[in-house]
Parts: C-alpha cells; sequence; structure tokens
C-alpha cells in the first residue's frame, strides 16, 4: 500500500506538489495523469525517494519513505521496479544480461539468475531473443525487456513513466496487455501517461494532478472528465 | 567474497572495455610517477651526499709530509690534543688513511687495490669541542710552527654551502613532488569520469533497482586502484633501470668527487616499489572516489 498524507514539495520557491494526499491499495492498476509539469513526476521522484518532501510523509508498504535514512534507500527501492519511456536498455548487454543484471544488484547466484530470468522474458514473449542485442529488437520488444528487467527483482510496485510515449498504438496496447497481465499477478502498478486511448480504454483508478494538486480521483475513470464512465 | 568478485570482473572488464583511456591514464600516472622518482633519487643522493660531507669534513684534517715519521707524528698529535677548544686529535699513518679510504668506498674499494703506491698522507684529525669554535681553534693550529705540515683543510663554508643547496634542493623536491600526486589524481579522476560517463545510464538504472553506492562504486574503485598499481610497477621498472644505468656512469666520478658513491641501487628499487605502489594505489583509489562524488550524492 502506497499512503501520501499531505505531502508538499517545493522546488526553491516554486510549489511542485501541495498538501497532496492519496491512498493506492496492493494490487491496484493506478493512472497518473496531467500536463507536462503538473506534478507526476515529482510524485514518482518522491516515491522513490529521488527526492525529499519537505512536508508530509509517505509511506510504502508500511515503511516510512520520507525521512528513511539513505542506507535503506537501496533496500526500498528493490521493492519498486521502474519502467520509463525511452527504456535505458543498455546497448553493449544482450537481452539476458539486461534483465540479469538487475539480478546482480542483490548479488543473486547465477543458478538463481538463469531460472528467473527465463521466467521473465517468457512473460514478456522474448523467451528466444535474450542472446539478441537492444538494437536488433523493435521499440516495441525494447520496452518488454525493460519490463522484464523491472519485474525480475519480483517487487511489489511497478512504476511505468510513460512507458507507451514512443510506440506506435498497436504496440502500445500490447503492453498495456503485458503489464495487465503483471498486475494480475498481484503487483500493484502506477503508470504516468499522456495516453488518453489507453487511460480510457483500460478503465482503471485515474488521479489527474494539475499544478501540485489532486484535481479529480475516479475509481474507473476516464482520461477527462467528461468522458467518465 | 561474491560482492568482491563481482566487483572485480566488472573492473577488469571495464579496463578492457576502455583501454585506449586506461592505457593513457597508466602513462601518464607512470611518467608522473617517474618523474616523482627521480626527485625522489635526488634527494635521496644529495641527503646522503650530504651527511656523507659532514661526517667527512666535520673535523680538520691536517695533512703531513711523507717525510714525517710516525713517532714525530704521534707527538705533534698529542702538542695539538693539548690546545684550548680541542676535543680530540688522531693520528692516522699512511696505511691508516688508505685503510680509511677504503672503508669510505665501500664496494667500490676495489679501485684502490691497483694503486701502485700510497697516494693518501699521514693525517691528523682534530675535532672541535663545539662546531663553532672550530675556526679560533685552526687559527691555534696554524701557529705551530712544524715543517712536517703541509696543509690544514678546513671546509667549514663548504660544508654551511652544501647543506644550504641540499636544502633547497629537498623543497624543491617536496613540492614538485606534491604537486605531480595531485596532476596525477586528476588524471585518474578524468579517466573514470569519462568511464562514469560512458556508464550514466547503467549506473542510473543500478540505483534505481536498489543498488548500494559500495556496489556502484566498486568496481571503479579497483579500476582506479588497478591502474595505479600497474603504473607503479611500470614506473618502478623504469626508474629502477635508469637508476642502474647511472650507477654505472656515475659512481667513478662521484668517488672521484665526493668520496662516496650514489645510493645503492637495491635501497633505491625497495622504497621506490612501496612508495609508488603506495601512492599509485592511493592516487587511483582517491582518483575515482572524487570523481565518482558528484554522481552518486543523488
Amino acid at each position: 500500500m502506497i499512503v501520501f498524507d499531505n505531502v508538499t514539495k517545493y522546488y526553491d520557491d516554486k510549489v511542485a506538489v501541495e498538501d497532496l494526499s492519496m491512498i493506492i491499495e496492493d494490487g491496484e492498476f493506478v493512472f497518473l495523469v496531467g500536463k507536462s509539469g503538473a506534478g507526476k513526476s515529482t510524485c514518482i521522484k518522491l516515491l522513490l525517494k529521488e527526492i525529499e518532501a519537505d512536508e508530509g510523509t509517505i509511506l510504502v508498504d508500511e515503511r516510512e519513505v520520507t525521512g528513511m535514512p539513505k542506507r535503506l534507500v537501496p533496500k526500498h527501492r528493490r521493492k519498486i521496479g521502474i519502467v520509463f519511456q525511452n527504456f535505458r536498455l543498455l546497448p553493449k548487454k544482450t537481452v539476458y544480461e539486461n534483465i540479469a543484471f538487475a539480478m546482480n544488484i542483490v548479488y543473486a547466484s547465477r543458478r538463481k539468475i538463469k531460472p528467473s530470468v527465463q521466467e521473465v522474458l517468457k512473460l514478456v514473449g522474448l523467451e528466444d531473443k535474450e542472446k539478441m542485442y537492444p538494437d536488433q529488437l523493435s521499440e516495441g520488444e525494447q520496452q518488454r525487456v525493460a519490463i522484464a528487467r523491472a519485474i525480475v527483482n519480483k517487487p511489489t510496485l511497478l512504476i511505468a513513466d510513460e512507458p507507451t510515449g514512443n510506440l506506435d498504438p498497436d504496440t502500445a496496447w500490447g503492453i498495456m496487455e503485458l503489464l495487465q497481465k503483471i498486475n494480475d499477478a498481484g503487483t500493484t502498478i502506477v503508470m504516468v501517461t499522456h495516453a488518453k486511448d489507453i487511460v480510457d480504454r483500460m478503465e482503471k483508478r485515474v488521479i489527474v494532478i494539475d499544478d501540485g494538486i489532486i484535481v479529480r480521483d475516479s475509481k474507473k475513470g476516464a482520461y477527462t472528465e467528461d468522458e467518465e464512465i | 567474497m561474491k560482492r568482491f568478485s563481482y566487483a572485480l570482473k566488472q573492473a577488469f572488464s571495464q579496463i578492457h572495455r576502455n583501454r585506449n583511456m586506461s592505457t593513457a591514464s597508466i602513462l601518464a600516472i607512470t611518467a608522473m610517477l617517474a618523474i616523482l622518482g627521480i626527485f625522489f633519487i635526488l634527494m635521496v643522493n644529495v641527503n646522503m651526499m650530504t651527511a656523507n660531507v659532514e661526517e667527512q669534513f666535520d673535523c680538520v684534517e691536517i695533512y703531513l709530509t711523507d717525510s714525517m715519521t710516525e713517532a714525530d707524528g704521534a707527538a705533534l698529535t698529542e702538542q695539538i690534543g693539548g690546545l684550548p677548544d680541542v676535543a680530540s686529535a688522531i693520528y692516522l699513518s699512511k696505511a691508516d688513511a688508505l685503510e680509511v679510504m677504503k672503508t669510505r668506498w665501500g664496494d667500490n674499494a676495489y679501485l684502490l687495490d691497483g694503486l701502485v703506491s700510497n697516494p693518501f698522507p699521514a693525517t691528523i684529525e682534530v675535532k672541535a669541542t663545539d662546531i663553532e669554535k672550530e675556526a679560533a681553534m685552526v687559527e691555534a693550529i696554524k701557529t705551530i710552527e712544524n715543517p712536517g705540515i703541509e696543509e690544514i683543510k678546513y671546509y667549514q663554508e663548504e660544508i654551511d654551502k652544501i647543506i644550504k643547496i641540499s636544502e633547497y634542493i629537498e623543497t624543491g623536491a617536496i613540492i614538485l613532488i606534491v604537486v605531480l600526486i595531485l596532476i596525477s589524481m586528476l588524471v585518474v579522476s578524468n579517466t573514470i569520469k569519462i568511464t562514469v560517463h560512458a556508464r550514466e545510464d547503467e549506473i542510473l538504472i543500478m540505483k534505481y533497482v536498489g543498488a548500494t553506492n559500495w556496489f556502484v562504486r566498486a568496481p571503479f574503485l579497483i579500476e582506479g586502484i588497478v591502474i595505479g598499481f600497474i603504473a607503479s610497477v611500470l614506473s618502478t621498472a623504469i626508474v629502477g633501470f635508469a637508476y642502474y644505468k647511472c650507477i654505472d656512469f656515475f659512481t667513478p666520478k662521484f668517488l672521484a668527487f665526493f668520496n662516496s658513491g650514489l645510493v645503492p641501487l637495491e635501497f633505491i628499487i625497495y622504497n621506490l616499489a612501496i612508495i609508488f605502489a603506495a601512492l599509485g594505489i592511493c592516487i587511483g583509489a582517491l582518483g575515482s572516489i572524487l570523481s565518482m562524488r558528484k554522481f552518486l550524492s543523488a
């Protein structure tokens, strides 16, 4: 469970998020939408403890993130998988190595890494491409590898920061189906997006942020209010 | 152990992947250490020479003519020993003088074996009770009119000059050594920065998936240490070999001028190896930590 309790963050004098409160339950699939600079990325950074909140409390799995000592941050991040818009794969590593490398961080043994990587590769539908390099894959496939890397350590929460931003609609939908599959397996998903059609079609909880404030939080929402289901 | 072997593997693959930059840093540090080594050798030799000069010339030597008998010499020694301000007066026969020279020349004493006749005069070595009273003592000795006295050697001014020069050399060498160390650190730090830059994405992802700072830092730290260590081995070999050649070339000349050879090769190599290894490792380690500091603070 993720709890934001009256969280405020300033950048210099400018307010990024103000008095923001929300609760995301385990296993939920939530879209975080809003204009650029609305405060979505700030929320993600606060969750990952890349930045520190100025006021308020953030809890992830009942553990306070705000005020968490630096040495505990790596452990905290291991509970969170993250997928970026631009995939951020390592070009000189194969698909297998790109995923295995996330497991090296927890010093997993080779015996443990191999079946785990193969398992996630199967889940994302790339079991026959483990020896390929990122530039030999399509963009959709690259994002699948990035997702596989994000979930290989079995995080309880997956943050997807505009994961379909660089993809054509069909490929994007394939990624959404994959995220749904991961969500069905119990992983909480928080997805930042501008993709109206995807949000509308998925019919998930939508939290709209504008100027650092939650302006709408609807259980089975659409991208814009008038289309609310 | 698993952590260390992972970091080690990463470090070597990094060095290999950036072999051009790694080679450049190794060469730059090697050059830096080699120059540093030259100053070290200079300093050690100047120090030894100064000490030798002080030890050898911190007394007044009275050379006696070959015609003077040993008995007369001993009597004169006794007379000088009775003068005010004299702490000791020791008589050295011609044979003694040759022996002393042989001990001073140490390993190179064989050069003296080839002499047809003993060229060293019988000598009275006189020491003053206080170095400042040496001048007065010399004046007193000069009043003794003895035809057996060929020459009175008194080196105070020269000693002062040599000590002063050696002090300048030492200060200069220390300043240069510090500057060189700083430059080397900058070089390593830049290499590592380039490596870090090339792997910015990788490090960022590492941090996102929960790598600790030490997990990220360790391979770079080892990379810096390995680069520094290789440079230290290379520079020890280069400077050691150059010094070996110098000893061959300069020792006969030094013996003629200063009555002593250069500091022995083993001493130099042993010390340089330790100093270079310590410096190389520290420069490498510090260079890498410094270049990563900004990066890991996020």
